[in-house]
C-alpha cells in the first residue's frame, strides 16, 4: 500500500518547489528593482510581474497550510522556532504586496512605494533564506515544543543562507527580465544575470560545504561510501547546468538562462533532500512522527488531487494571455 | 501577572487586532466581487456603458481592497503557528484539512484569476474576462465557506476523537465536522454582512455624489442598486442574526448570557435589558433599563420561560461579560438602522424622490463603514463570547498558546500595529480618494496606459459597445 505519509511530503515539496519557482523571480525582480532607471524601465520590470504575483504568493500559504494540515506538529513547532524571521516575512510581504497597486494610485509617492516594495522583497527573501539555515542547523524541541529562545534562528550559517538565498532569487528575476523584455532594461538583466551566476555558484559552494559540518547526519549522507558515487552526481551536475546557462545567456535566448537557473535551484532542493529525508525537521523529527492521522490524510488527498491539476492548468493559462516581451505600457 | 500569562495576553491581543484588520478587506471584498460580477454581467445583457462604466470605477477600488486583503490574511495563515502553537498542534488534524481546501479551492482561484480580471480584458475578451470576474466571485465564497466552518468548528466542535497523544482527530465522517452545529448560521449571517457592508460603502459613494450632482447617472445607478440591498437583505440579516442567537442558545449558552447582561437566572421569565452597565463585580447590570420578560419571549418564544444565568456557569468558564454586552448592542443598533434606511429609500422610490432628498443622501453617507462596524462587533461578540476557550469546553486559551517570550510577542505586536496603521491607513486614504472622484461617463480602465503587448493582436477593448 502506498505510504500516505510520503505522498504529502512530495506534496508539500512540489509547493515548496512551486513557490520557489514562481515567486523567487518576482521576489529577485524586487531586490534588482533600485537598479533599474526611475521611469519606463522600472514599471516595465514590475509590469512584467503585476498580473502573476498573488498566485506566486499563494503557493507560500499552501506551503505553510499543507504543512499545518498533514504534519501539524512540524507546523506548531517550526514556526514558533522561527518566530522573528517569520513575522519579518510577512511584515516585508505586507509592503512588497500593496506596493504593487499603491505606486500606481499614487505617483507623487511613487519613490517611496518603490523603496517599500525593494525593502519588502529583500526583507523577504532573506527570511526565507535564515528560515532554511536555522532548519538546517538544528532547532531545539522537546516533546511535543519548540524549545530554544526566539534568537536561537541567528548564526554565521542562517546569515549565510540568508544572503545565498538573496543572490538566487536576484539571479531568477534576472533570468526573467531577460525573457520578459526588450532594449535596454534586457542588457541590463543579462548583465547581472551573468554576475549573479557566479555569484550563486560560489554560495551554492560555501553552503553545501558549511552544511557538511552542522550534523552527522548531512556528512554521512553525502560522504559515505558508495553512496558518494551517487550524492556526487549532484555538484557534477550543478556545474553542467551552470555551464549550459551560460552558454544560453551567451547565445542570447530569452527563456533558456531562466529555465537553466531554476534547474540550479532544483538541484539545491535535491541536495537538500539528499541531506534531510526523511526529516519534516531537519535532524530532529521525521515525517511520520509528524504526520497527521490517516483520515485526514485521505480527506486532503482526495482534495489536492483533483484540485492541484486544475489549479496549474489555469495558472498556466494566466501566463499564457500575459506571453510575450512586456511592452512600454505594460498591461497595464 | 507572570511572564507566561503577559505572554499569552499579547498573543490574544495580537491575534486579535491583525484578525480584525485584516476581515475588513474580506468584509468588503465579498460582496463588492458579486457587486462587480453582477455589473459585468448586466453590461454583458444590456450593452448599458453605465453598467461599464461602474464596473471599471469599482474594480479599480476592488484592486486596492483585495490587495489588502490577501497581504494581510497571509499573516493569519502563520500565525495559528507563530502564536498559537500548542492549538495548532492539537487541532491542526481537523482544522488543518479544512483551511487546506480553502487554499486549493480558493485561494488558487482568487489569484489565478484576478490578473484577468484587473488587466486582461482586451486580452481574452469579454466573454472569458467574465468567467474571470465570476471565477474571482466564486472564489471569495468558497473561502468564506471553508474559513467560516472552521471557526465554528472552534466554536461548536462535534466529529472528533481524542488521540493519545492529545490531539483532536478526525472521527469517520468530515461531512460532520465541516457541517457542525453552528456553521450553517454563521455562514449565512457572515455572507449577509458581507453584501450588507458593501451595499452600504457603494451606497454612500453613491449618495455622496448625488449630493454633488443629481443627474450624474453612475451615481444615481450604484445608489439605486445599493438601496435595494439594504431594502432586502437588511431584514432577511435580522431574521439570520435572530436564528444564529437561538443556534447559540443551544450550543454556547454562556456566550447568550454574556450578551444579555443575564448575571443571574430568571427562573419565571427575564427582562431584555435595553441599555445598562455591566458591572461584573456585583454580579448585576446597573443603570438596566429593561422590559420585563421579552428576553424569555425572544429567545424561548414563551413570556414565562425560565432562563439560567451565568451564576449557573463555574466563574473560571465564564466570557467577559461587558465587551459581549456591548459589541452585540452596537451590532444590533446598525442592523435596524440599516433596517431602517432601507424602508426610508423604498419609502422615497414611491415619492420619487429617491435621488432627489439630501436628508436620506445624508444619512446613507453616514452609513457608509456601519457594515465595517457591525461585523466588527459581530465578531467580537462571538469570539470573546467563546472565551475562554479556543476550542469551546474542550480547549483553554491560555493552553492553547506558543512556548513564546513576552519581549517577543510584545515586538511582534508592535511591529504589527505600527506597520498596519502606516500601510493599510495609506490604502484606506487612496480607496477615499478614488471613491471621492464622481463615476464618469467614460471611466478609465485600470491603468491610464492602452495595452501593448508584443506578438498579440487585442481582442475587441472594452471601450468599444459601451454608451449605447
Amino acid at each position: 500500500m502506498i505510504d500516505l505519509t510520503v505522498v504529502w511530503a512530495v506534496i508539500i515539496g512540489f509547493a515548496i518547489v512551486a513557490y520557489v519557482v514562481m515567486d523567487g523571480f518576482d521576489l529577485g525582480i524586487g531586490i534588482l528593482f533600485p537598479f533599474f532607471k526611475v521611469g519606463k524601465d522600472r514599471d516595465t520590470a514590475m509590469n512584467s510581474i503585476a498580473p502573476v504575483w498573488d498566485g506566486n504568493e499563494t503557493w507560500l500559504v499552501m506551503g505553510v497550510g499543507g504543512l499545518l494540515a498533514a504534519f501539524p506538529l512540524a507546523y506548531a513547532i517550526i514556526l514558533p522556532a522561527l518566530y522573528a524571521p517569520m513575522i519579518a516575512m510577512l511584515l516585508a510581504l505586507v509592503f512588497r504586496g500593496v506596493a504593487f497597486e499603491f505606486r500606481w494610485r499614487d505617483p507623487a509617492h511613487r519613490a517611496l512605494w518603490d523603496v517599500a516594495f525593494t525593502a519588502g522583497s529583500v526583507v523577504a527573501t532573506f527570511a526565507q533564506g535564515i528560515a532554511l539555515g536555522a532548519l538546517l542547523q538544528g532547532i531545539t524541541v522537546e516533546g511535543r515544543a519548540y524549545a530554544g529562545g526566539w534568537w536561537e534562528w541567528l548564526s554565521p550559517f542562517s546569515v549565510l543562507t540568508g544572503f545565498g538565498l538573496m543572490v538566487g532569487y536576484a539571479l531568477l528575476g534576472a533570468c526573467w527580465l531577460n525573457w520578459k523584455t526588450e532594449d535596454g532594461l534586457q542588457r541590463q538583466a543579462i548583465t547581472y544575470a551573468g554576475r549573479l551566476g557566479i555569484a550563486l555558484l560560489l554560495m551554492i559552494g560555501a553552503i553545501s560545504l558549511a552544511t557538511l559540518t552542522l550534523e552527522a547526519q548531512y556528512s554521512q549522507r553525502w560522504l559515505s561510501f558508495p553512496g558518494v558515487l551517487a550524492t556526487a552526481q549532484v555538484p557534477l551536475a550543478t556545474l553542467v547546468v551552470t555551464f549550459m546557462f551560460y552558454r544560453s545567456l551567451k547565445l542570447k535566448k530569452d527563456a533558456q538562462p531562466f529555465v537553466w537557473a531554476l534547474a540550479l535551484f532544483g538541484l539545491c532542493l535535491v541536495g537538500l533532500g539528499v541531506s534531510i529525508w526523511p526529516d519534516v525537521i531537519p535532524a530532529r523529527v521525521t515525517i511520520w512522527e509528524a504526520a497527521a492521522p490517516y483520515r485526514s490524510q485521505v480527506f486532503m488527498l482526495v482534495g489536492a488531487s483533483i484540485m492541484i491539476p486544475i489549479i496549474l492548468a489555469y495558472t498556466a493559462w494566466s501566463y499564457w494571455v500575459f506571453r510575450g516581451k512586456v511592452g512600454h505600457d505594460g498591461y497595464h | 501577572m507572570i511572564e507566561q500569562e503577559w505572554a499569552i495576553l499579547l498573543a490574544r491581543i495580537q491575534f486579535a487586532f491583525t484578525v480584525s484588520f485584516h476581515f475588513i478587506f474580506p468584509a468588503f471584498s465579498i460582496g463588492l466581487a458579486s457587486y462587480l460580477a453582477v455589473l459585468e454581467g448586466l453590461w454583458l445583457k444590456t450593452g448599458k456603458g453605465v453598467y461599464a462604466n461602474l464596473y471599471r470605477y469599482w474594480l479599480k477600488i476592488f484592486a486596492i481592497v483585495f490587495a489588502m486583503g490577501v497581504v494581510s490574511g497571509i499573516v493569519m495563515s502563520y500565525q495559528f503557528g507563530t502564536n498559537w502553537s500548542v492549538f495548532s498542534d492539537k487541532a491542526g488534524p481537523v482544522i488543518g484539512p479544512l483551511m487546506a481546501y480553502e487554499v486549493l479551492t480558493a485561494f488558487f482561484l482568487e489569484a489565478g484569476f484576478l490578473g484577468v480580471m484587473l488587466f486582461g480584458i482586451n486580452k481574452v475578451g469579454r466573454k472569458l474576462h467574465f468567467v474571470a470576474t465570476l471565477a474571482v466571485a466564486v472564489g471569495t465564497f468558497v473561502s468564506a465557506f471553508w474559513i467560516l466552518s472552521v471557526n465554528s468548528w472552534m466554536q461548536t466542535p462535534v466529529g472528533f476523537e481524542m488521540g493519545a497523544n492529545g490531539q483532536f482527530l478526525p472521527g469517520e465522517s468530515w461531512w460532520t465536522i465541516v457541517f457542525n452545529p453552528s456553521f450553517p448560521y454563521r455562514l449565512v449571517h457572515t455572507l449577509l454582512a458581507a453584501y450588507l457592508t458593501t451595499a452600504f460603502i457603494v451606497g454612500a459613494v453613491g449618495a455622496w455624489h448625488l449630493l454633488r450632482d443629481k443627474a450624474n447617472p453612475g451615481a444615481r445607478k450604484m445608489f439605486s442598486m445599493a438601496m435595494w440591498m439594504a431594502t432586502i437583505v437588511a431584514p432577511l440579516q435580522i431574521l439570520a442574526g435572530d436564528m444564529h442567537g437561538l443556534n447559540t442558545l443551544e450550543h454556547q449558552p454562556a456566550k447568550v448570557m454574556a450578551m444579555e447582561g443575564h448575571y443571574q437566572s430568571h427562573p419565571d421569565g427575564a427582562p431584555l435589558i435595553l441599555f445598562g452597565i455591566p458591572n461584573s463585580a456585583e454580579k448585576r447590570v446597573d443603570y438596566a433599563i429593561e422590559i420585563p420578560k421579552a428576553s424569555s419571549l425572544i429567545l424561548k418564544h414563551d413570556l414565562n420561560a425560565p432562563l439560567a444565568g451565568l451564576d449557573t456557569i463555574p466563574e473560571a468558564d465564564q466570557p467577559p461579560v461587558g465587551i459581549v454586552f456591548w459589541a452585540f448592542r452596537i451590532m444590533v443598533a446598525i442592523g435596524f438602522a440599516m433596517l431602517g434606511i432601507g424602508l426610508w429609500s423604498l419609502f422615497a422610490r414611491w415619492r420619487k424622490r429617491l435621488y432627489d432628498w439630501p436628508l436620506l443622501h445624508k444619512f446613507a453617507v453616514a452609513m457608509g463603514p456601519s457594515g465595517l462596524v457591525a461585523v466588527l462587533a459581530g465578531w467580537v461578540v462571538t469570539e470573546v463570547g467563546r472565551q475562554p476557550f479556543t476550542i469551546y469546553g474542550l480547549l483553554r486559551t491560555a493552553d492553547s498558546a506558543s512556548p513564546l517570550d513576552a519581549p517577543a510577542v510584545a515586538a511582534s505586536l508592535l511591529a504589527f500595529v505600527v506597520v498596519y496603521f502606516a500601510v493599510f491607513g495609506m490604502g484606506i486614504w487612496y480607496l477615499l480618494r478614488l471613491m471621492k472622484k464622481p463615476p464618469e461617463a467614460h471611466e478609465a480602465p485600470l491603468s491610464d496606459a492602452p495595452i501593448r503587448t508584443a506578438g498579440l493582436t487585442p481582442a475587441p477593448a472594452i471601450l468599444e459597445g459601451e454608451n449605447k
